[in-house]
């Protein structure tokens, strides 16, 4: 048998020049990327509010005044004016950037953990397995997603725990599909097939030459998804099937201003406003983490 | 003879052919009845224009894919028995792939992709770790320098030596090289195929050695084998067969490498037409449609693996006698002691 002389070899275990990581390059081409950290930015604002929006808010944003409803934006103590009620529409917004993060969020957090791994598994197996996996997540595919989520919702009953899993049920479907085609791209690729080749198992395959080459676009995908989630939540508070009053999240309050169209029009916007920045910033976001990771030859 | 360390029988592949409700519409025989066998230390070279079924022997032989019909022993045991577990054959055999890019995975250190295959079969991580340097030492790459670099940082000449590294990791005794050489640029192709003789000798390789560069195939290959269509045409010694080609197909094959010589131009094209469609090969001799000897039995009758001096050279036409005083001079003596043999 052949030998392999330890002498030398160890040797070389002394120094060896470490390139730079793929990760440091993914920053470095990140941090280049000046719409990506604004909306980062942005990003990293909104989540501040929602962890520590109770401790900075002006005003408290449940004291109702029939006295003070509707104020227009700049009134004195009111700087983005007052809701129907009466409440200060700049403390709601603050908390409310809380409940609508969570909802955008864990939704798509949840759908990344099932919809990935039965991707991967899809898409590695390949035949009769990929097949049953994916035939299945075609039935969800037969409705749109708004529908699914308010079909789901109604069925299960209003509540911010049946809106959550409506939501996710309603994302496993487009992360798999991604899932699956990512990880069939990589089975075909010449190194899992000289990994088979060396003998190895499905499963380590799977962790040492796939994850590592599709976690990445799988994620990146997904955090696309979280401004869809926070509009279709934003939907299900609107039509009464997720948060409930008097809980601030913007689009539930976009659902009850909608009475001030005509006479606030600027106020009742705003919470829209809300929803289309924070979903902006989300989707430059991805866009930037997808440019930053494509590594092109 | 001594009992060949690889053994071929009779190995097909067909690919069925659906239609979009499952229903089979028919096969590509990709590779046909293909038998052959490989002796320990030397170099089988396979040759043939694009889809005559060389990567597919390949991938077959390497239990990538699963064969229609046909057995493949390594030493005497069924791969895939009791005796010879596929993961047991998989450390005696290692392949290394055309594409130098594709075979290496981006997001790992060299290092660590040859130091995978070695801990599949046991090896603690920090011997796997000190048998990929040392290796890297052997393929002519600086461990120092190139173990923790990443694959789109070297070249195509290095990227290929990391594979032929990683497939050595295991220590196989048999590499299958599937065009391992072809992508890369004339000079560094040199270098590799020397490395890769010089490796053979360090480490007691057998070589399959598959390319569609004749030139490449006669510097390195001992024996050689020329496949047409699935099925084997010729099988014989390197010389024999660069000297006196007794197939039709050898022949043009051997006639369209470019000549050297200027005032011997190769000028007619000496095959015409593409090679017939695999799903419906021709009947009888699958060579017959594109020959220029052939005769009204050609197209009936499949042509068996013929021996010829002394079953060291195997040729699949049984008029490459007769056709020989019509072909190049050389061939007239190749009329000698015939015996039908089933390889």
């Amino acid at each position: 048998m052949n030998t392999f002389s330890i002498a030398t070899a160890e040797k070389n275990v002394l120094a060896v020049e470490q390139s730079p990581g793929y990760w440091s390059g993914v920053f470095r081409r990140f941090s280049e990327d000046r719409i990506a950290l604004f909306a980062g930015f942005v990003v990293l604002i909104l989540v501040v509010l929602a962890l520590f929006g109770p401790w900075l808010v002006p005003a408290d944003p449940y004291q109702s005044s029939m006295l003070k409803r509707l104020k227009p934006i700049g009134t004195e103590g009111f700087p983005l004016g007052t809701d129907e009620l009466g409440r200060d529409m700049l403390s709601r917004l603050m908390i409310g950037a809380r409940l609508s993060l969570f909802m955008g969020i864990t939704p798509v957090l949840f759908a990344f953990a099932i919809g990935a791994t039965l991707g991967i598994i899809a898409g590695h197996a390949g035949g009769w397995i990929n097949s049953i996996i994916m035939r299945t997540i075609d039935v969800f595919y037969a409705f749109p997603s708004v529908l699914l989520a308010i079909a789901l919702s109604g069925a299960l009953g209003a509540g911010i725990g049946n809106a959550l899993l409506s939501l996710t049920l309603v994302f496993v479907p487009p992360i798999c599909r991604v899932a699956e085609s990512v990880t069939s791209q990589i089975r075909g690729r010449d190194f899992v097939e000289a990994a088979r080749a060396s003998g190895a198992n499905a499963f380590a395959i799977i962790r040492v030459h796939v994850l590592g080459n599709v976690l990445g676009p799988i994620f990146v995908y997904s955090t696309s998804l979280i401004a869809v989630s926070m509009i279709l939540a934003s939907g299900l508070s609107f039509l009464g099937l997720g948060v409930k009053p008097p809980e601030p999240e913007w689009g539930l309050m976009l659902n009850t201003l909608r009475t001030a169209i005509y006479t606030q029009p600027w106020v009742a916007a705003l919470p829209g406003l809300m929803i289309f920045i924070t979903s902006m910033s989300f989707n430059m976001l991805s866009d930037g983490l997808r440019s930053a990771m494509d590594v092109k030859q | 003879m001594n009992a060949p360390i690889l053994e071929v029988k009779h190995l097909t592949k067909h690919f069925p052919l659906k239609n979009a409700l499952g229903a089979k519409t028919g096969q590509v025989r990709a590779v046909d009845d293909v038998s052959f066998a490989l002796q320990k230390g030397e170099t089988l070279g396979i040759v043939g224009e694009s889809g005559c079924g060389k990567s597919t022997t390949a991938r077959l032989l390497m239990q990538l894919i699963a064969p229609t019909a046909g057995d493949v022993l390594f030493e005497g045991k069924a791969v895939g028995s009791s005796e010879l577990p596929l993961k047991e054959f998989h450390r005696q055999v290692q392949m290394v792939f055309q594409d130098s890019y594709s075979s290496l995975n981006p997001r790992l250190t060299v290092e660590t992709s040859i130091a995978f295959g070695p801990q599949m079969h046991g090896v603690s991580a920090r011997d796997a770790v000190v048998r990929a340097r040392d290796l890297l030492d052997r393929v002519g790459l600086d461990p120092k320098r190139f173990a923790g670099r990443y694959p789109h940082e070297l070249s195509g000449g290095q990227r290929q030596r990391v594979n032929i590294a990683r497939a050595l990791a295991v220590q196989p005794r048999i590499v299958i090289l599937d065009e391992a050489v072809s992508a890369l640029d004339k000079s560094v192709e040199a270098q590799v195929l020397n490395l890769l003789l010089d490796l053979k000798d360090a480490f007691d390789l057998t070589y399959l050695f598959i390319s569609h560069d004749l030139n490449v195939v006669r510097y390195i290959s001992d024996r050689v084998m020329v496949m047409y269509l699935g099925q084997v045409a010729e099988l014989g010694e390197t010389e024999s067969i660069f000297a006196t080609p007794l197939h039709p197909y050898s022949q043009a094959l051997l006639a369209s490498m470019p000549s050297m010589d200027p005032d011997h131009r190769t000028e007619a094209p000496p095959i015409a037409g593409d090679p017939p469609n695999p799903i419906n090969p021709p009947s009888g001799c699958r060579f017959h449609t594109r020959c220029k000897f052939a005769q009204a039995a050609c197209s009936v009758n499949a042509q068996p693996l013929l021996a010829y001096k002394a079953n060291q050279h195997y040729v699949a036409c049984e008029f490459f006698a007769a056709n020989a005083h019509l072909s190049i001079a050389s061939t007239e003596k190749a009329a000698a002691e015939l015996t039908e043999v089933h390889a």
